[in-house]
């Protein structure tokens, strides 16, 4: 059944199946994995990487939530709990959300140009292994934190480590030194990516494929890591600094020699608000190839979503103070802020009207990738507007540093990005492995977790609008936020479930899941022109195109998008 | 699918043809994309900690301070200044096939880029034992050492990659067909150069004021 | 730009092939989903009365319901006689501007989530397929000048309308001017304990701030300066104002002028250790000639007591007295809290435990039972001194 296609729409490798290989031992296969360069091998290392992270920073995420389920539970101590705490926070940032999301991009975006690798393929295997050395750093703490004193073991800072608590004064042992050590190493595998991203989109597209008829994913790709460029820098100066702090007795963040404890605050968060669109801007990408194939139709507004991320992009430099409203800004500086913050929801605003758009008129097919990417915008739409609530400064100067904004950032990072990255998986997956994951198996996934999101993320809201302030270990009773607590604590279960639904079905759908063929959702990217999953030169020969989609146009010949582009 | 249009594709397709491939297919050259991409990132960097210098002009709480103990680095600025002109004429010689004269202007660029270094060694010793200045002594001192350090470490990588190229030129393997990228090496030089103004600028001229 | 193509037509791929990954079993729902048929539901039965479920409902509440019985030093009892509510129960004018200005936003963006929301649910159900449904693709329409002018413009509208208002706000509270007969307080933050001074009256307490009632007619404010000792915390009595922070290095400002009296809490809202989670705040809002006596009594020193006389001379040679303050005494120590009226307050421990003779006792004789990684060392006092100790303790009213 799925050889039937492919005298009709050859584009890349003529056999549709690959060529049965000769099982290799496993230590050649190991080896193999170790010194490979090719983007499609790397992306599936920062992939499952990633998810390997998400389930441990998952647990600890859980370990927290059964604390805080009930006041004064005593499950772990309040040390146990901070530690517990950052390294949830950065774990899930640097090793669970940039790999994932910079692996699908590795995997997708020459592919999807007609490319037959990035643009600097060792340097993107320098990029990973430097990513996971550092990632292993990080939880290292736990055996290394301790220094010669004994003193520390994991870093208890929080993810943004405010200075001066990390200061040697108040910050004894290594524990923080291995928080910015293994995420200086990351960082510089991630700009690594970042530079071969954007050498690969404008140096090496297929023949026809003009920068006006790239997918929109490898355009939001081009934007995500131009914005890594210029965000990273900031976290890793302000960590060097903090090194230099730590170790040679300068005074970047010593406040008892005249430094700031305010500037370590602002370099943070200009790395950290423009971190934020680096999370979430893949989820666009995917957003804007998935919804126009299980809707039918082309995106609505190609020109205005593509303009839309540059401004996203580029404003996203300019809001990173609303972190930081209540640290006694003036007010013409907070009210500058609070402008910047409501003019970036805009073009994120037109993103999700356009995804509508797409959406009106179609013929959808209510698959996993697809339920994943509608509650999708219904969640980012929510959370945005949780960010706007946030962005009016007053506002914020009840809501900063509660639960209101927990419960806002995982809208983001969880009801927006981690379902994307699921909706991702699902439709990616067969062209990956040349088999489908489980539909049914998906579709209770989803509906597990989305249960389970929302009796944990829809309730925290009100905890925090009921007085509980965030990266508490425990809460006393009689003050209204054991009610809350104990309904998102329950949340997590079903969560939970989700996720190991999520686990077998990958592991089971990777022996016996149906087999897909080259194009098994009726796509129109160049990724779905050639063999699932691709032979490494990726295509026999380099397509030439006409349009945005190139397989619409083999596909209805009588009516190619380029006579309407 | 390089040869068949999509024409061919269905006997019943209109006979309208796409917008022509334009042949041939050009577009930049990734190791160009990808310097630019490094420079904009090293931009970023430096960025921040030259804001963080000037955030402290003027803020030490002790002594010394930059217009006690500074001097202008002229011998370093015109080492280095001079080096990039050198490493622009060393690569455009190497295009044009002039492998003596490139590895001449390479060999001055090296020395020049190491006189930097020598010079700034020799300031911060000058600061360290006879001025009592040093990354712990106050705020000063943290951020000059940090952004001179910075920029001088950068300036050492460079001298290295020249270094490199110059033992692989004694050693004859380097041949005109390698002009772009020692082009690019020279972008990287100049940047290292661009920043140096900035630097100086900022530490010697808007720093003691 | 090109509008609606309005030719479907058929596709040019055998039928078969788009159908190849539909598996076999109907849609039967009107949803089109491929979930809760028969058979889904009996293995949804069968999972939940499966063996391992039955463990989980067992395990979970045990889990969940053991530590309800934990110890909670009687703040259970004490918080629930104060009056529920925070963000939107304001009783000061900075609270009220900024729960106004809230509900405003609200508004703002509940009608944008309905209509937003309201538009994405309907095109998932009306357009979604149906069995039965041909296989054509739907008109391509590839975008739309004038819908795109629509809903950039309202949204920048809503903006700069949200801006406005905001910025009102903020100026209302942030630039507000100090009237003449302000009381003021200098909040100085501590790891995890707050101290609260009085400069113009001349008393230093700690953890809990009286302040006096402010008639809206002829308001007496109190502003409020708050510096920090060592890291990074913030000062947030939710009821009575907005969040700011007490950064070292640093002098901030903030105001509140509460109009009813009675007891708020607060807390800690800014990461600063190990135990942020217990630095709290309790404000005791009364009535000015209240207020006035209050200070009175906070003026005077402690009262030397011939029976308690042998605490007294344990806390002086121990170390109590390099931390700690008592006027009237020889310790003169600012690391830890003033403690000359010590049983004037209604918590121990910045609020970790009712102020009672037996919690002052297991405070003293181990600070870290109840408040683990507390930064006051166990003292080691035998038990006799504890005993004497504490019973000094108690007078310091």
């Amino acid at each position: 059944m799925a050889g039937t296609i492919d005298d009709r729409i050859t584009l890349g490798a003529q056999s549709s199946d690959q060529v049965p290989e000769v099982a290799l031992p496993l230590l050649a296969t190991l080896h193999e994995w170790v010194i490979t360069v090719d983007h499609k091998k790397l992306g599936l290392m920062y992939i499952g990487g990633g998810l390997i992270f998400f389930l441990v920073a998952g647990l600890q995420a859980a370990t927290m939530r059964l604390q805080l389920a009930v006041p004064d539970a005593g499950i772990v101590s309040p040390q146990v709990f901070n530690r517990l705490l950052t390294l949830h926070g950065t774990a899930m940032v640097f090793l669970v959300g940039m790999p994932i999301l910079i692996g699908f991009f590795n995997y997708l975006v020459p592919l999807m140009i007609g490319a037959r690798d990035l643009a600097f393929p060792r340097l993107n295997a320098f990029g990973f292994w430097l990513w996971f050395f550092g990632a292993l750093l990080l939880y290292f703490s736990y055996i290394g934190g301790g220094g010669m004193e004994g003193a520390g073991s994991a870093p208890a800072v929080g993810w943004f480590a405010y200075a001066p608590m990390t200061e040697t004064p108040f910050s004894r042992g290594h524990s923080t030194d291995y928080w910015i050590l293994s995420i200086l190493l990351a960082s510089v595998g991630s700009t690594a990516t970042a530079i071969n991203l954007i050498a690969t989109t404008f140096s090496m597209r297929c023949p026809g494929m003009t920068l006006n008829k790239m997918p929109v994913l490898v355009w939001l790709a081009v934007v995500d890591a131009g914005l890594m460029l210029v965000a990273l820098p900031p976290l890793a100066a302000a960590q060097i600094m903090l090194l230099l702090d730590r170790y040679l007795g300068a005074h970047f963040f010593d406040t008892q020699a005249g430094g700031s404890a305010l500037l370590w605050q602002h370099f943070f968060w200009i790395f950290g608000h423009p971190e934020v669109y680096v999370l979430v801007i893949p989820a666009f990408a995917f957003a804007s190839e998935i919804i126009p194939v299980f809707s039918r139709k082309v995106i609505f507004g190609y020109e205005v979503m593509v303009a839309a991320s540059c401004a996203i992009g580029f404003i996203s430099l300019g809001v990173w103070a609303h972190h930081m409203f209540t640290v006694g800004l003036t007010p013409a500086g907070n009210a500058f802020f609070v402008t910047s913050t409501m003019l970036v929801g805009i073009p994120t605003g037109i993103k999700i009207f356009n995804w509508v758009g797409t959406m009106w008129g179609g013929s959808i097919r209510l698959r996993t990738p697809m339920l994943f990417s509608i509650a999708f915008l219904f969640q980012f739409l929510i959370a945005g507007l949780t960010g706007i609530m946030l962005g009016v400064a007053p506002f914020d100067w009840q809501l900063s540093d509660t639960y209101f904004v927990v419960a806002h950032f995982h809208y983001v990072l969880i009801g927006g990005i981690l379902f994307m990255i699921f909706a991702a998986i699902y439709y990616w997956f067969p062209k990956a492995t040349g088999r489908m994951l489980d539909e049914r198996l998906g579709q209770w996934h989803f509906w597990i977790f989305l249960a389970g999101f929302h009796l944990t993320f829809d309730t925290l809201h009100f905890a925090g609008l009921a007085g509980m302030p965030r990266r508490i270990y425990t809460y006393q009773p009689g003050r209204g936020l054991e009610f809350p607590n104990l309904i998102a604590s329950i949340g997590v279960i079903f969560q939970a479930v989700g996720m190991i639904i999520l686990v077998f079905n990958i592991i089971r759908s990777l022996t016996s899941g149906k087999v897909a063929g080259k194009d098994p959702w009726d796509a129109w990217t160049l990724e779905w022109s050639t063999a699932s999953p691709p032979p490494e030169y990726n295509f026999e020969d380099l397509p030439k195109v006409h349009s945005r989609r190139p397989l619409w146009d083999l596909k209805h010949p009588e009516d190619p998008d380029w006579k309407y582009e | 699918m390089s040869s068949t249009e999509p024409l061919m594709m269905d006997a019943r397709a209109g006979t309208v043809a796409p917008p022509p491939v334009p042949d041939p297919w050009v577009l930049p050259l990734r190791g160009r994309v990808g310097m630019i991409a490094l420079i904009a990132t090293e931009s970023a960097f430096f960025t921040i900690f030259v804001t963080a210098y000037v955030f402290y002009i003027g803020k030490s709480l002790t002594p010394p301070y930059p217009r006690d103990v500074l001097s202008y680095p002229l011998f370093n600025t015109v080492c280095l200044l001079s080096s990039s002109a050198t490493i622009a004429l060393a690569s455009r010689a190497l295009r044009a096939g002039l492998t003596r004269r490139f590895a001449i202007l390479w060999f001055i660029t090296l020395a020049l880029g190491v006189a930097f270094l020598i010079g700034t060694g020799l300031e911060w010793h000058r600061l360290i034992y006879h001025a009592g200045l040093t990354i712990r002594t106050n705020l000063f001192g943290t951020t000059y050492y940090t952004l001179v350090g910075l920029h001088a470490t950068h300036v050492t990588v460079g001298a290295l990659a020249i270094a490199l190229v110059m033992t692989l030129t004694w050693a004859g393997a380097v041949t005109p067909e390698h002009a772009e990228r020692i082009e690019l090496l020279s972008w990287y030089w100049h940047f290292v150069d661009a920043v140096w103004i900035v630097v100086f600028l900022t530490v010697y001229v808007i720093g003691v004021r | 730009m090109v509008t609606a193509r309005r030719s479907g037509y058929t596709v040019t791929v055998p039928v078969d092939y788009r159908n190849a990954i539909i598996d076999d079993r109907p849609l039967n729902n009107p949803f089109g989903t491929r979930i809760c048929c028969a058979a889904d539901l009996l293995l949804l039965r069968k999972l939940l009365l499966s063996r391992w479920s039955r463990v989980a409902y067992v395990v979970f509440p045990v889990l969940v319901a053991v530590p309800a019985w934990a110890e909670d030093w009687g703040m259970g009892a004490a918080n629930r006689q104060i009056a529920r509510g925070a963000v939107f129960s304001p009783a000061s004018t900075p609270a009220s501007a900024i729960a106004t200005l809230a509900w405003f936003a609200l508004a703002i963006t509940a009608a944008i989530f309905v209509t937003v929301g309201g538009l994405l649910m309907y095109s998932v159900v009306r357009f979604r397929t149906r069995p039965g449904d041909d296989q054509r693709e739907p008109p391509q329409l590839y975008g739309s000048n004038p819908i795109e002018f629509a809903w950039t413009a309202i949204p920048l509208l809503i903006v700069f309308v949200l801006v406005l208002a905001t910025i009102r706000t903020i100026y209302d509270v942030q630039a507000a001017v100090e009237p003449p007969d302000a009381i003021h307080v200098r909040v100085i933050g501590h790891q995890w304990w707050w101290e609260f001074q009085y400069p113009d009256l001349g008393i230093v307490t700690a953890n809990e701030l009286h302040v006096p009632l402010s008639d809206p007619a002829h308001p007496t404010p109190t502003w409020i300066e708050l510096e920090s000792a060592d890291v990074a915390h913030s000062f947030w009595v939710p009821r009575l104002g907005g969040k700011t922070d007490l950064i070292p290095n640093r002098i901030n400002t903030m105001w509140i002028d509460p109009h009813q009296a009675g007891v708020y809490l607060g807390q800690c809202a800014e990461f600063c250790g190990t135990e942020h989670a217990m630095m709290l705040i309790r404000v005791i809002v009364e009535p000015r000639p209240i207020f006035d006596q209050w200070v009175a009594a906070q003026r005077l020193t402690a009262v030397a007591q011939d029976a308690v006389a042998h605490g007294r001379q344990v806390f002086q040679a121990n170390a109590c007295s390099s931390c700690h303050t008592v006027r009237g005494t020889s310790a003169h120590g600012t690391y830890g809290p003033d403690l000359t009226h010590l049983m004037s307050r209604l918590t121990v421990g910045s609020g970790v435990a009712t102020n009672t003779p037996e919690h002052l006792k297991i405070w003293v004789r181990d600070p870290a039972r109840m408040k683990p990684g507390v930064l006051m060392p166990a003292m080691n006092l035998s038990a006799n001194d504890l005993d004497d100790v504490v019973a000094w303790m108690v007078t310091l009213k």
